[in-house]
């Protein structure tokens, strides 16, 4: 009996199952391609920007007029500044833009990484063990809830940034994002971890887990080999959901005058900077803000495509 | 059931004195001398120091927390004879700076904070459910698409870039709306009114699309639970169906975030209060931090951790009472 080679079954795995469903949502490709290429130009910054004879801190003075405001229409816009030139200064707006796009990356993807890593850790732990360590992990996630984090994070920042710098972190802009880093990992893993536990909850009473605690496995070899393979994709998708809310925070932070100061280049910053010049400037507030608004939706529609990649499940709801 | 409150209320308590005992070794660690803020132009060391005996800071950090904790419960006095005041219970501490208990500057910013935390509940509520439900009900359809995009869009868009926005189009382009300028409720509500819609908005957006999310994904998975498949097998009609059993299901766990959403906004919506100028709990935390204003910072932090503490375990016994299955699991 002879098979037909074109009824033979191929195996798949499950990455590449997603990635089949990734593929077809087409909404989540073009964001995709979009935060790639933000990606890319953010590395490629002083290049990209030489290319395109810009430069984020010269200032260019015979663009403004003098009192300050742009003389070419639409915030000045012209072919030396494509996106116009930031009011008072004359700096370029869209070098600012893609040198900034590096701080928001840096801080959101840091971030987003020590948070995870973080949750998934004691959410397993929590989870897998149960009793008195999920008791103590519980109660700081309980803890921690109740405290207004971002008045924190306002109220501590004159005080820990110097710690920071004693510690042997560089001054200025490298010691303010290590700070804004390490606030947002220390109240943002409880989200993550919650949901690990409650997923390593009912992995813990399955047969592969109780087969491996019978040969001996110990508590780190559960978590990390036996329970954690199971659970990558949650951890990609709240991962991914995490970075855009982190790309926001970071804006918001340098936005209340947290985050890097300028000339660094800033997103938030230069919204903060734009309220002054509402009524003459509007350009300045639209074209940083526009930016940052496609940046986090094009990564929130990642998330989204590879949750729905992810999780087949979210197919099977019946009709009513 | 009453012990689960029992157990519950005693936890909450525990909480709270947690919380208390954390919020004081925290700001223990800011370098700011309360007593110096106070002392005005004509500062000498010896007045420092008499401030400081007389705010109690030259206690240590165990009896400065045991007096404080007092204050709350049974009001607190400073200093002695003919320069003695006091602040009456619950006393929070006192604000050399602004030379104002700070319970008194905390009353003074509640109601813009309470305005905005429930107009904005309302708002996002009705918003955010009700697209929800529209979604869940037409999945895959034009209705599902718009109102899911309309959420992702809503999320997208950061809290303070929503009402710098706000902000041009009502105020500066079409100038429907004056520059906010808060008045109370009682003095003139239409004024109140006036002053509050945008910043109700603000806070509302980024709220009502996680709502929408949330009732969506929440109905759509009821949608698959044995029960609602019994219903509908029994020929139940589509509607008493979808509000009797799925609805319902699905509403629990978002009034569960609701009451904590809510607990936190009260606590003060510093980026929406500091971009309209409204003078909440949020720009007073937000000043005090400017005037490394201690007390109130203090005050602040924990009249919001203990919004948030009351609220989760008052959530947490109406879960219950409505859902046996949580009683039995803890």
């Amino acid at each position: 009996m002879s098979l037909d080679t074109s009824l033979v079954i191929e195996g798949k795995s499950p990455a590449q199952l997603a990635w089949i469903r990734f593929r077809k949502d087409k909404v989540a490709i073009v964001a995709l391609v979009f935060s790639l290429i933000i990606v890319i130009l953010a590395l490629l910054a002083p290049w990209v920007c030489a290319l395109l004879n810009i430069d984020p801190y010269s200032l260019n003075k015979t663009t403004i007029d003098s009192v300050g405001l742009p003389n070419a229409p639409f915030g000045g816009m012209s072919r030396a500044h494509p996106l116009g030139v930031e009011p008072g200064t004359g700096r370029d707006i869209l070098a600012r833009l893609i040198y900034g796009t590096r701080v928001s990356l840096i801080v959101a993807l840091i971030a987003t990484f020590i948070t995870t890593l973080i949750g998934v850790v004691l959410g397993i732990w929590a989870g897998y063990k149960r009793g008195i360590v999920d008791g103590i992990i519980g109660r700081t996630i309980d803890l921690l809830l109740a405290f207004p984090s971002l008045l924190l994070i306002i109220s501590l920042a004159p005080v820990m940034q110097p710690r920071l710098v004693a510690m042997g972190f560089p001054e200025g802009n490298p010691a303010r994002m290590t700070y804004i880093i390490l606030i947002l990992s220390l109240f943002g893993w409880t989200y993550i971890a919650r949901i690990m536990r409650g997923q390593a909850l009912s992995l813990r009473e399955r047969e592969f887990v109780a087969a491996a605690q019978a040969s001996g496995a110990k508590t780190s070899y559960m978590i990390f080999k036996e329970i954690l393979p199971n659970l990558w994709a949650p951890i990609i998708v709240y991962a991914s959901l995490t970075v855009p809310g982190y790309i926001a925070i970071e804006a918001t932070f340098s936005f209340l005058g947290l985050g890097v100061v300028a000339p660094t280049a800033s997103w938030g910053g230069m919204l903060a900077d734009s309220v002054r010049y509402f009524r003459s400037d509007p350009a300045y507030l639209f074209i940083p803000g526009t930016a940052l608004f496609l940046l986090v939706l094009a990564f929130n529609l990642v998330g989204d495509g590879l949750r729905d990649a992810l999780d087949p499940k979210g197919e099977r709801a019946q009709k009513v | 059931m009453a012990r689960f409150v029992v157990r519950r209320l005693a936890f909450m308590i525990f909480l709270l004195a947690i919380v208390s005992i954390a919020t004081f070794l925290l700001f223990s660690v800011l370098p700011v001398d309360p007593a110096s803020l106070s002392c005005g132009q004509h500062c000498t060391p010896e007045k420092i120091a008499a401030n400081r005996i007389r705010l109690g800071y030259d206690q240590p950090l165990i009896n400065q927390y045991f007096t404080f904790m007092k204050g709350i419960f049974a009001g607190r006095s400073y200093g002695e004879g003919a320069q003695a005041f006091s602040c009456p219970a619950p006393s929070f501490g006192y604000s050399y700076y602004r030379g104002q208990c700070v319970t008194e500057m905390i009353t003074n910013a509640l109601p813009a904070t309470i305005s905005l935390t429930i107009g904005s509940a309302i708002i996002w509520l009705t918003m955010g459910i009700g697209l929800g439900v529209i979604s869940a009900m037409n999945k895959g359809k034009i209705q599902d698409r718009v109102s899911t995009g309309l959420a992702i869009f809503g999320l997208s868009m950061p809290t303070f870039f929503i009402g710098l926005l706000l902000i041009y189009v009502f105020i500066i382009w079409l100038q429907i709306f004056p520059f906010p300028s808060y008045t109370h409720f009682l003095d003139n509500p239409f004024k109140w009114a006036q002053a509050l819609v945008l910043p109700w908005f603000t806070v509302a957006i980024v709220s009502a699309a996680l709502y929408t999310r949330l009732t969506r994904d929440g109905m759509l998975e009821t949608m698959s639970e044995d029960y609602v498949r019994l219903a509908i097998a029994k020929g139940l009609p589509r509607r008493k169906v979808l509000v009797r059993y799925v609805l319902r299901g699905a509403i629990t766990p978002i009034v569960t975030i609701a009451g904590l959403d809510i607990a936190v906004l009260l606590g003060g919506a510093i980026i929406t209060e500091s971009v309209f100028g409204l003078p909440g709990m949020g720009r007073l935390a937000l000043n005090s931090v400017t005037d490394s204003d201690l007390p109130v910072i203090v005050g602040i932090t924990l009249i919001t951790a203990f919004f948030v503490v009351v609220a989760n375990a008052l959530v947490d016994i109406l879960y219950a009472s409505l859902d046996p299955r949580v009683r039995l699991e803890s």
